[in-house]
């Protein structure tokens, strides 16, 4: 048996017996199995990935089970193994191994434990087989996977009505993302006549030049295809205009957002992209348009990340930032170095996340920043980890001595390629995305020295005050209220020293493969050489123009939050536009709630009150009623017994009669 | 089975066992109504298993000749097959759910629902016109006496509404076919299936045969009936409702429009694709505003039933096949859905959604099938409403870009109200001391629950099972309709392949460049 079809199968195994097992199972059965099966994949996964980074391993594909035939639409139950899958393999099962063991401590209070375990195991397994699709049917089946267990995990404390609300717009938002997916599929079949991708690859290149009709326009065949593809992708990937749901899903328990919200799930719509590269690199309009969204989406995420208090915001803002460069990086061509964003960001991305669990966790569930301070001393081992993620997310290194962390390597690469492709649009995304950068140093060093540094400021956080039984007044001139945060236990410690070595070192050790290496990817994804040479070959400036913007961003969160902590309020007194717009999230949620939620409750009521009862019923049914009613009430009044009436109907029939027949 | 009057005995059967009902105690005729509908699934199984794909179009076929040409005539394609199978494994479910729920006049209730089964069986058996038209109008009776007898508050008006819209369409039905019989000189169905109409009296047999299916789909603007005979209709009532009548709208299509009017059904597919749009966008916003949560997923099944019409007329396989098991699946499905409002309508007797909530804490078993269906209901792959949706919409797509995306927003739609609705009965917290009170699901519940999610995962996952013994079927009716499809409006036209790549960059000059290595 294929390693692939534990590596895959064994979480859903997991998930069913877990979540069946539930109550009768108990906790700890519960945990361990899922928790073990994590590992077990993970385990496999490894030799996996380096099998492929050696170059002794070749792509296959195992069949497991037929699933549709019809006509000549078929497609299968199959898990495809490539160099692509093996980076997404190792990447789904390490973090999400660790955000297993991670949840025995985080969720040890939680009366609900296997279910939410269950859950997770359940997303992975998802996960495995849209990464391991060798159709677009399949992928979809992952696709849709994880979305539902998206929704379940950020549902997954149901009683607060806010939890309800963020798990269906999570599930309705993506949904308008997968309308496009699924239209981009039934033109696929229409004009290649298969799913598969392999064969769709193929067959790609030789339809370039082809028109298609579509919504009575007539297009280029694989423009059209592909930018319905990538509106899926946008609502899997939050990016711009279908992002809504990502900051709201932080509903959701800490350890989900690291999973599915930061490493995983929302990077499947750059998975996409990578994996059908051939058939976008065939599609010049859609790709331009994957940059434009990209950049902007970068752009955009990073400037509320600025203004936002509740610390897992920020980190969702940042990841929707991130998930902007690796659009534009995919948007001008270089899908490898997509993918290596993709991969040192789900290492340091995750341990922001499970670090700033960590902080909420000794925090007694604070999750505003304003109430932090001064934590640095008491919890520093989770300090020290959130400070090499953010080195990594900030991407701090130095060319010319070639050491940086892991986010100094991908993310100067993608700036480096969009500034190397040269055309007008990629060079206006390497500017957006210098400028998110200087903004992605500015709001993850706020977020540290708010947390970190700084007088303690707990006693005025709602849940301080109700573990200490004292107001602010109370506490008087000891604003830590006497409260003691704990170091987490053990279980929680582990997994943020393994992905903070990921974030130190994945950068580094990979860089060469996943930049330079074609014979790595094999064919997997689209790779282009020249345009991986042009990137080396940048002006210094452009090399160095990262590190520079990071060190502005961080001597201004220095400034602001540490030597002056004044500013910022003087800031928002001078420009209150400009702070409410951002801090508002630029009013996306106010303009889709005033356009699309209100208007569709209110034609529902119309169509029913007005439409169904007030029309058709109307006039349909009890109209027909209401006639028969009065037509038997006038042929009773001509019923009425006496000899005169029937006479004279009788008469006039005869007179009827006698005209018709003559005449 | 050669010659072996299976069909026959199918219907024998519950037809026996229903007239045993109206002569034993309650309790004893709840068990003969569960023996008899089991026996009729047996047979069913039975069936299904000695059913030959690939085999005859028309297999274990019976024929007796009555008078004057008209036959009692039955026989079974796979398509026929498929929908047997679909009734006769609901009705022990129903009989099931009515176990304790129905306490009044219960011999007169088993019966109405066996005889229910043998019409059913009937219209999907017939092989006479008329035969047909026999089974398809009398299954209207039991139904009215389920909801006029058994049914909520305002019964008459519902059985009443139900009648009407039913029995109107199916009069200029009736009229069409005296006609056809007149014109083809023969009621066989198989032969009708082959004979060709003239072009122009097709379209008026085509209108006169749509008013009924449009009735019984039912289809925007004649659906008005179906949330209130919902409704009103006892939990039982409504699954049969949905899981079997309603399919008595697409059956007809299949078996008699497109086949038998195959010029007209391509002439007037526009107004098809028209009605069914409008049905999945109004009646699912329609859905989201009910408090009630009957008509809520009443409301969903008209949007459902657009996804088939617009899939049968999509004129290729894909369409076909996909409406089909759409219709097999929102069988199924929404007769769980059903289900599932009633497990907690016989706790609580009500079935507004606010007085509900918190449903996962006290009875989280009952709120994963819930869960489960209403994840069907929308759509989720591995589950069966995926299979037929997306077939269904990969088949008009290849029609109508236009159709497709308007039908394909009911993903979004649905999504919207039935999560909603998830939302506010499952999640929230427990506002109502009495819903919180209640217990999970008890044996008999999960007997009628646990199999229907069975078959629906693997309706989902192995979809084969059920599209294998209608293939042949399908491919004959689609070389039929071929003359007649439409041309689709997405005319791909090759062209010379652009140069290059979209981002091709000329090779660089070595050395150049200050960062070069």
């Amino acid at each position: 048996m294929h390693s692939i079809l534990i590596i895959v199968f064994l979480p859903l195994l997991a998930a069913i017996i877990a979540g069946l097992g539930n109550r009768m199972l108990g906790n700890v059965a519960a945990k361990s199995i899922t928790t073990g099966a994590l590992f077990i994949s993970a385990a496999l996964s490894w030799p996996i990935f380096l099998a492929f980074l050696s170059g002794s391993a070749e792509a296959e594909v195992v069949h497991v089970l037929d699933w549709v035939r019809s006509g000549d639409m078929t497609f299968d139950w199959a898990l495809r193994v490539d160099a692509l899958t093996a980076v997404m393999l190792v990447v789904i099962n390490t973090v999400s191994a660790l955000v297993h063991l991670y949840s025995w401590g985080y969720m040890e209070e939680d009366p609900d434990q296997p279910r939410f375990f269950a859950y997770l195991s359940l997303f992975t397994f998802a996960m495995l087989m849209l990464v391991t699709a060798n159709n677009l049917v399949q992928m979809f089946f992952g696709w849709e996977g994880v979305g539902l267990a998206s929704y379940l995990l950020i549902g997954f404390w149901f009683k607060k009505p806010t939890a309800g609300a963020a798990a269906i717009k999570a599930f309705v938002v993506n949904r308008v993302g997968d309308l496009g997916f699924m239209l981009g599929i039934f033109g696929i079949y229409l004009v290649f006549q298969t799913t598969s991708i392999p064969e769709i690859l193929a067959a790609a290149p030789a339809m370039s030049g082809s028109s298609i009709g579509f919504l009575g326009m007539r297009l280029y065949t694989m423009d059209i295809i592909a930018i319905l593809l990538f509106v899926g992708a946008m609502g899997k990937s939050a990016q711009l205009l279908l992002h809504t749901w990502l900051p709201d899903a932080m509903e959701g328990p800490t350890p989900v957002s690291a999973l599915i919200h930061a490493a995983t799930m929302v990077t499947a719509g750059v998975f996409m992209l990578c994996r059908l590269s051939p058939l976008f690199e065939t599609a010049p309009t859609a790709l331009m348009i994957v940059t434009v969204v990209g950049a902007a989406t970068c752009f955009f995420a990073a400037t509320i990340g600025t203004t936002q208090w509740d610390i897992k915001r920020v980190i969702a803002y940042s990841t929707c930032s991130q998930l902007g460069y690796m659009f534009f990086a995919a948007g001008v061509g270089a899908y490898n170095v997509a993918m290596f964003h993709l991969f040192t960001h789900a290492f340091f991305k995750a341990l922001l996340f499970l670090g700033a669990g960590s902080v909420i966790h000794a925090m007694h569930h604070e999750q505003d920043m304003r109430y932090y301070g001064g934590l640095r001393k008491h919890i520093p081992i989770t300090f020290w980890a959130m400070m090499a993620g953010t080195l990594a997310i900030t991407g701090l290194g130095v060319y010319h001595l070639g050491v940086g962390f892991a986010g100094f390597w991908s993310k100067d690469a993608v700036l480096e390629v969009a500034f190397a492709r040269g055309t007008e649009i990629s060079v206006t995304a390497f500017w957006l995305g210098v400028v998110a950068a200087l903004l992605t140093s500015f709001y993850s060093w706020r977020l540290m020295f708010l947390t970190f540094w700084g007088k303690p400021r707990w006693i005025e956080s709602e849940h301080i005050q109700h573990t200490v039984h004292k107001t602010p007044a109370e506490a008087g001139e000891d604003t830590t209220g006497g409260y003691h945060p704990h170091e987490s236990p053990i279980t929680m410690l582990i997994p943020l020293g393994l992905l903070t070595i990921g974030a130190v070192a994945a950068g580094q050790a990979f860089a060469p493969s996943f930049l330079d290496d074609a014979a790595f990817w094999a064919g997997s994804i689209f790779y282009n050489e020249n345009l991986m040479s042009a990137m080396h070959a940048v002006p210094y400036w452009v090399k160095y123009s990262a590190l520079i913007v990071m060190i502005i961003g961080f001597a201004g969160a220095y400034v602001a939050y540490i030597a002056k902590p004044d500013i910022p309020a003087k800031f928002v007194a001078a420009f209150p536009w400009l702070h409410r717009f951002v801090y508002n999230k630029w009013y996306f949620d106010e303009l889709y709630n005033a356009i699309f939620v209100k208007p569709a409750f209110w034609f529902g009521r119309q169509f029913w009150k007005l439409g169904d009862v007030g029309t058709i019923d109307r006039f349909g049914p009890n109209g027909v009623a209401w006639v028969v009613e009065r037509s038997s009430v006038a042929a009773k009044t001509i019923q009425s017994g006496y000899l005169y009436t029937y006479a004279l109907i009788m008469l006039l029939g005869l007179v009827a009669a006698v005209t018709w027949v003559l005449f | 089975m050669d010659g072996f009057p299976i069909l026959s005995l199918m219907m024998l059967v519950p037809l026996a066992a229903g007239i045993g009902c109206f002569f034993v105690g309650a309790n004893a005729a709840r068990w003969l109504a569960l023996i008899g509908t089991l026996v009729t699934f047996a047979l069913g199984v039975l069936l299904w298993a000695n059913y030959e794909i690939g085999g005859p179009q028309w297999q274990f076929t019976e024929s007796v000749d009555l008078f004057a040409g008209f036959k009692y005539a039955l026989g079974i394609d796979g398509i026929a097959l498929m929908l047997i199978m679909l009734s006769v494994f609901l009705m022990p479910i129903c009989i099931m759910a009515s176990w304790t729920a129905i306490q009044k006049r219960v011999g007169e209730y088993m019966a109405a629902f066996l005889f229910m089964e043998v019409l059913m069986i009937g219209v999907f058996a017939a092989q006479d016109l008329f035969l047909f038209y026999i089974f398809f109008e009398a299954g209207l009776i039991p139904m009215y006496l389920i909801i006029g007898v058994w049914g909520g508050d305002n019964r008459i008006y519902a059985s009443y509404k139900f009648f009407l819209y039913t029995l109107l369409g199916s009069v200029l039905m009736l009229i069409a076919m005296f006609w056809m019989v007149a014109e083809a000189g023969t009621s066989d169905i198989p032969t009708l299936m082959q004979y060709d109409f003239p072009v122009g009296a097709q379209t008026w047999l085509w209108l006169a045969f749509f008013a009924s299916f449009a009735v019984k789909m039912p289809m925007w603007p004649v659906h008005t009936w179906l949330p209130d005979a919902h409704v009103q209709a006892p939990t039982a009532g409504s699954v049969i409702l949905a899981g079997v009548l309603l399919k008595l709208g697409g059956y007809g299509f299949i078996r008699f429009s497109l086949p038998m009017f195959p010029d007209a059904s391509a002439q007037l597919a526009w107004l098809v694709f028209a009605l069914s749009m409008v049905a999945v966008v109004y009646t699912s916003l329609v859905a989201l505003v009910q408090h009630d949560m009957k008509k809520l997923i009443a409301y969903s099944s008209v949007a459902h039933m657009a996804i088939v019409t617009v899939g049968l007329f999509a004129f290729n396989i894909q369409g076909l096949e996909g409406a089909m098991i759409v219709m097999l699946s929102h069988g199924l499905v929404s007769g769980a859905l059903f289900l599932c409002v009633g497990v907690i309508y016989d706790r609580l007797h009500t079935r507004e959604i606010d007085r509900y909530g918190g449903l996962s804490i006290n009875m989280p078993y009952y709120a994963l099938f819930f869960l489960l269906f209403t994840m069907a209901s929308i759509g989720l792959p591995g589950t069966s409403g995926f299979v037929g949706e997306f077939l269904s919409l990969a088949g008009i797509y290849q029609v109508s870009t236009w159709v497709a995306l308007i039908c394909t927003t009911g993903i979004i739609l649905g999504a919207g109200y039935m999560l909603y609705l998830y939302r506010r009965v499952a999640f929230g917290d427990q506002k109502n001391a009495d819903a919180a009170a209640m217990l999970d699901l008890d044996k008999r519940e999960w007997a009628i629950l646990a199999p229907i999610a069975a078959v629906v995962l693997w309706m989902g996952v192995y979809p084969e099972s059920f599209l294998a013994p209608m293939r042949a079927d399908i491919a004959t009716l689609d070389a039929r309709l071929a003359s007649a499809a439409p041309e689709g409006d997405s005319q791909l036209q090759a062209g010379p392949p652009r140069a290059a790549a979209a981002n091709a960059v000329p090779e660089p000059e070595h050395g150049e460049g200050e960062g070069a290595h």
